[in-house]
């Protein structure tokens, strides 16, 4: 079977599916739980300098298989009650990212510190939540900001850093070059993309955040493009992330660009088992279609070559 | 998926219980909750105390949203989405139902389906003090035997629901304890049944954010609340050091003495 080791700059994982930040993450047994049932390693949940409640319910609204729309508010323990949960998940060896954020970056630059102590392998920043005022996208939509940043914690700790950016912007490209220039190791995209529910019985807006970010395949199409925009611009890797439910959603991200890809709504429609089911289906597709391992899939879209032959025995589709 | 239901009635149930019956045809099975929204307010998770068409919630009154809701006039718009989680297994014959103050709520639909199936139901029925036993008239009907007790000794046994429960299981035999009340109370309930055998279910409550499985909210030692429960098996939640002693806030933040 074709190899399924996923390389991201330095760090090497047993496949390319990452737990996303944001789901699963905030207890150590969560983020244990999704690295036994398969996943090649997990990001955090967003951690920041203080225990941070989020916005009060409703938080989520559902839209069938087609995607969830979320205003969380950056829930987490906060950087001094974090690390007990870290710990459980790093003592059995799970591959971790930490993710961070802050309001700016001497705020970004001290956690990533507290972050590195914890033994994560790398960082992640969340320049890109789509509804936290002062937070998340409202700096990651500014190159300016973005590079000042990422460039405070590339000073600050010596672990890879990863930046996620934000769709909603006119340019999401832009900011990755921002971040690449200043010293960033690779671009998570994307984040979720501004949306809003309004409930027409009640007149109101569903969320009690008012607008969210809608996450799930409706996203892929729109993830897909910036990932595909980010490989012409820079030259660190890339993790897609976006609407993946299934093995060739993935392959669809490798080819655009994408080094690994990460899984958050496809938990809430399958449950975590999807990471015991998709390398090995991500396996066959790469065996079908010629590719001997994940690393030759990166990118490949780009420079299309003569469709590979099919496998003997097997059917092309 | 949402959508918006009507209150058709309130009862006051006890001092401190309101139910909410409103009408909505999603199939439900006992055990399971719904996300209850109060427009304008916040979402919380409660299971269903009726699982039929017209179903219900019994609310008590505990923080502000919970006294929103337990205010809430008939004809007032809420939403639901659910149900979701597990719902208790209705096959045993022979099952004990022990219900620690409002705790009953979740057990009287099992209770009532169980008994329609055709099972012996056994009641221990526990609150603070005699006008805040839930739903014993509603039971009673049903039960092979009801038993009472009140911390203040107003009415039935004085003392805990766990000794009566612990009577009746050294006096009959039970295929299935169902249970649901504070944590302390449910681990005894599992203790009492441990010299039997007897296997004990108990319905579990955690903060909730998603009731998708996915937020993280309610992670309780490897499980979540919301997609493997809220019905777990006692052994489960026997081997969580957590179950009993520390919970997690909305931050995600271990509370409680033993965190």
């Amino acid at each position: 079977m074709a190899v399924l080791t996923s390389r991201v700059g330095t760090l090497s994982f047993r496949n390319p599916f990452l737990l996303a930040s944001g789901v699963w993450g905030e207890s150590g047994e969560s983020l244990l739980g999704a690295w036994r049932a398969g996943a090649g390693g997990a990001v955090t949940k967003s951690i920041g300098a203080e225990p941070r409640p989020g916005y009060p319910n409703p938080t989520i609204e559902e839209y069938g298989r087609w995607g969830l729309l979320n205003a969380m508010g950056l829930p987490n323990p906060g950087i001094r009650q974090y690390p007990r949960e870290i710990a459980i998940a790093r003592e059995a060896g799970v591959p971790l990212l930490g993710s961070i954020f802050g309001q700016d970056a001497r705020e970004f630059s001290e956690l990533a510190v507290a972050m590195a102590r914890t033994g994560v392998l790398g960082l992640e920043l969340n320049l890109s939540c789509p509804h936290a005022e002062g937070l998340g996208s409202e700096i990651g939509q500014d190159p300016a900001l973005v590079g000042e940043i990422t460039h405070a914690v590339k000073q600050a700790v010596k672990l890879p850093v990863w930046v996620k950016i934000t769709p909603n912007t006119a340019d999401p490209a832009e900011i990755a070059l921002a971040a690449e220039a200043a010293g960033a190791d690779a671009i998570t995209a994307i984040n979720t993309v501004r949306g809003l529910a309004i409930d027409p019985e009640l007149g109101r807006p569903v969320l009690a955040h008012g607008t969210g970010g809608l996450s799930g395949p409706a996203i892929k199409p729109v993830g897909l493009a910036c990932v595909w925009k980010i490989a012409e611009k820079v030259r660190i890797p890339i993790v897609g992330v976006g609407g993946i439910v299934s093995a060739r959603d993935a392959l669809e991200y490798l080819l655009a660009g994408a080094s690994a890809v990460q899984i958050g709504t496809a938990v809430a429609f399958e449950g975590i088992g999807l990471f015991g089911r998709l390398p090995g289906e991500l396996g066959l597709l790469l065996d079908r279609l010629g590719y001997p391992s994940v690393s030759d899939t990166v990118g490949r879209a780009h420079r299309p070559t003569v469709p590979a032959p099919p496998s003997p025995g097997r059917p092309n589709h | 998926m949402r959508r918006v239901c009507r209150i058709e009635e309130r009862v006051v149930e006890t001092p401190s219980t309101v139910t909410l019956r409103f009408d909505d045809p999603t199939v439900a099975r006992p055990g399971q909750f719904v996300m209850i929204w109060v427009p304008g307010d916040d979402e919380l998770p409660m299971s269903l105390s009726y699982t039929g068409p017209r179903k219900g919630v019994t609310v008590k009154r505990m923080g502000d949203t919970s006294g929103h809701l337990l205010g809430i006039a008939p004809g007032t718009p809420v939403g639901i989405r659910g149900p979701y989680g597990g719902a208790f297994d209705l096959s045993p014959r022979r099952v004990l139902v022990v219900g620690g103050g409002s705790g009953t709520a979740v057990l009287a639909p099992a209770a009532e389906a169980a008994h329609a199936g055709g099972s012996e139901v056994s009641f221990a029925l526990g609150a603070t003090t005699a006008p805040e036993i839930l739903f014993s008239d509603r039971l009673r009907p049903l039960a092979k035997e009801l038993r009472v007790s009140t911390d203040d000794g107003s009415r039935g046994h004085h003392g805990f629901v766990t000794e009566v429960a612990s009577e009746l299981l050294a006096s009959d035999r039970f295929d299935a304890v169902w249970t649901c009340g504070p944590e302390v109370m449910m681990r005894k309930v599992a203790e009492a049944a441990r010299p039997s055998g007897t296997p004990v279910f108990c319905s579990v409550e955690r903060h909730m954010k998603c009731a998708l499985g996915m937020c993280d909210a309610c992670a309780l030692g490897p499980y979540h609340v919301c997609t493997d429960g809220p019905v777990f098996r006692s052994e489960e939640l026997l081997a969580l050091p957590e179950f009993g002693r520390w919970h997690r806030d909305a931050s995600g933040s271990r509370v409680g003495p033993g965190a």
